[in-house]
């Protein structure tokens, strides 16, 4: 058995994970700040270093006492894209654990780690694959055509998708985070009661736009003074023209591409609707990640490092934070 | 020209938004800081994507709301911070903005209000309104630090005709 340690401090969570020979999860511990600052439309308390460097180490003592591993075989950590500040925590401590228990260290793209999310259950993807991938600070159609090669096809030109889902959810006057509220306020809606833009439907390239929904949501609100009233309607049309949008260039990504294999990665994973309309309507083998990997998490890193140390992928000690890591 | 003085232009799409982002960001000393201020969906980001097609050459840029900050390399290196998901000045020191504020790079702030006493002395201020139908009012407080001309090249960004 290969274990792996895997940590995640690029944005709000620190996550400290243990997971054996890739698919494993023997521990998988976050610690975020969305539940005790729910109140205002999607607070981050303390952001960035102060409080990763605060939970980190009992974080991992926690992990690997749960896991039943007193050295794992190697150590794998988010390098990037992130924070700075939050990204230099995870990677020096990740840098000094590597070296006290000589152990290799591998540095691994957050995006990357997302995908490979995919991995964590008995029967992963082979590559190649489409990704797609949705959550608060990405929205990306990544094509895989093998192991740690990407290209990125298409990408958000403005919002990401988990980020409208916030955007309209606080424009709703529904709680943060906005995923979870609005798929609860969108049940028994209307999902074509009111119609609201899917962007870029025709354009031949493959990327996204969420920033006019955003709008037009803020536009019926102003405009139809009834629309309030409706709020069920008004979350299931909102979430069926995100999902669409997402449907309809995933679908492009794929005849373009060939593939037969769909990777759905990122927070927004754990949308309901888009996994049932992903599931239909897409025409090959769709690969959802287990609910609990979804959100940033360690185990996902672990997962891609797994694989990267079995390609002989390691970084030196000497490994750097980038916070625009390209793919 | 030290005199702090106030331009309102009416912005009539989103092209024209991101049209007065370049022109601005040509006008831009080194090391400026604009804080921007207005409701969601006023045009924040698309100010700045002009304002990163001017120092990058690229239109690609994404909100950071969710990842806070992020930084278009170029020349200079442009850095965008959203402060909408914080609480306060505090959570943007922690952030690491004043370092940011400080440095010879260009830094557009959106939420400003957030962080509103850690913002430099003499920074350029936008407040950006909902003005009917997709059109926005564009409010620009300049504390002298744009060059002689400013309003005119303003004005004329928003002004062509699409």
């Amino acid at each position: 058995m290969t274990s792996i340690l895997g940590i995640e401090t690029s944005c709000d969570e620190t996550g400290v994970a243990v997971v054996a020979d890739g698919r494993r999860v023997l521990a998988n511990e976050v610690a975020s700040q969305i539940d005790i600052h729910k109140e205002f439309g999607g607070v981050v308390p303390e952001i960035a270093s102060r409080q990763h460097t605060r939970v980190i180490s009992q974080l991992t003592r926690k992990a690997l006492g749960i896991a039943g591993i007193e050295i794992p075989d190697a150590v794998a950590v988010t390098r990037g894209p992130g924070l700075m500040g939050s990204l230099l925590v995870g990677l020096c401590f990740a840098k000094a654990i590597a070296y006290a228990w000589n152990k290799p260290l591998i540095g691994v793209h957050h995006i990357e780690g997302h995908i490979f999310a995919a991995m964590l259950c008995d029967s992963p993807p082979e590559f190649p694959f489409l990704a797609l991938v949705v959550s608060g600070g990405h929205t990306q159609l990544v094509d895989c055509p093998a192991p740690h090669q990407y290209a990125i096809l298409g990408a958000t030109r403005d919002d990401a998708v988990g980020e409208c889902f916030d955007k309209v959810a606080r424009l709703l006057g529904l709680p943060y985070p906005g995923g979870p509220s609005i798929q609860k306020a969108a049940e028994g809606g209307d999902p074509q009661a009111f119609r609201f833009p899917r962007a870029m439907l025709d354009a031949p390239h493959l990327d996204f736009s969420y920033s006019g929904l955003k709008t037009a949501v803020l536009y019926t609100l102003r405009d139809d003074p009834g629309a309030k009233d409706r709020l069920p309607d008004l979350a299931a049309s909102f979430q069926e023209a995100a999902v669409d949008a997402l449907l309809a260039k995933t679908r492009q990504a794929m005849r373009e591409t060939g593939a037969r294999r769909l990777v759905l990665a990122g927070g927004v994973a754990a949308n309901r609707r888009l996994r049932e309309r992903l599931l239909a309507d897409i025409d090959g083998d769709v690969f959802l990640p287990p609910f609990a990997y979804c959100l940033d998490n360690g185990a996902m890193i672990a997962a891609a490092a797994d694989s990267r140390l079995r390609h002989g992928l390691t970084d030196p000690l000497t490994i750097t934070p980038d916070a625009a890591l390209p793919l | 020209m030290n005199a702090e003085r106030t331009l309102e232009l009416i912005s009539p799409s989103s092209t024209a938004t991101e049209r007065l982002g370049e022109a601005l960001a040509r006008l831009l000393p080194e090391g400026s800081t604009v804080a921007l201020y207005g409701d969601l969906a006023t045009g924040k980001t698309c100010l700045v994507r002009g304002m990163a097609a001017h120092f990058t050459g690229k239109r690609e840029v994404h909100s950071p709301t969710f990842t806070l900050i992020n930084e278009y390399r170029g020349n200079p290196t442009l850095f965008h911070i959203d402060l909408y998901r914080l609480a306060g000045p505090e959570e943007a020191v922690e952030l690491g903005c004043e370092e940011i504020f400080d440095s010879l790079n260009v830094c557009a702030v959106e939420w400003a209000e957030r962080a509103e006493r850690l913002l430099p002395d003499r920074c350029i201020r936008i407040v950006m309104r909902h003005a009917g139908n997709d059109r926005r009012a564009v409010c620009i407080v300049n504390p002298g630090l744009l060059p002689e001309g400013w309003e005119e090249a303003l004005r004329r960004a928003v002004a062509v005709l699409e």
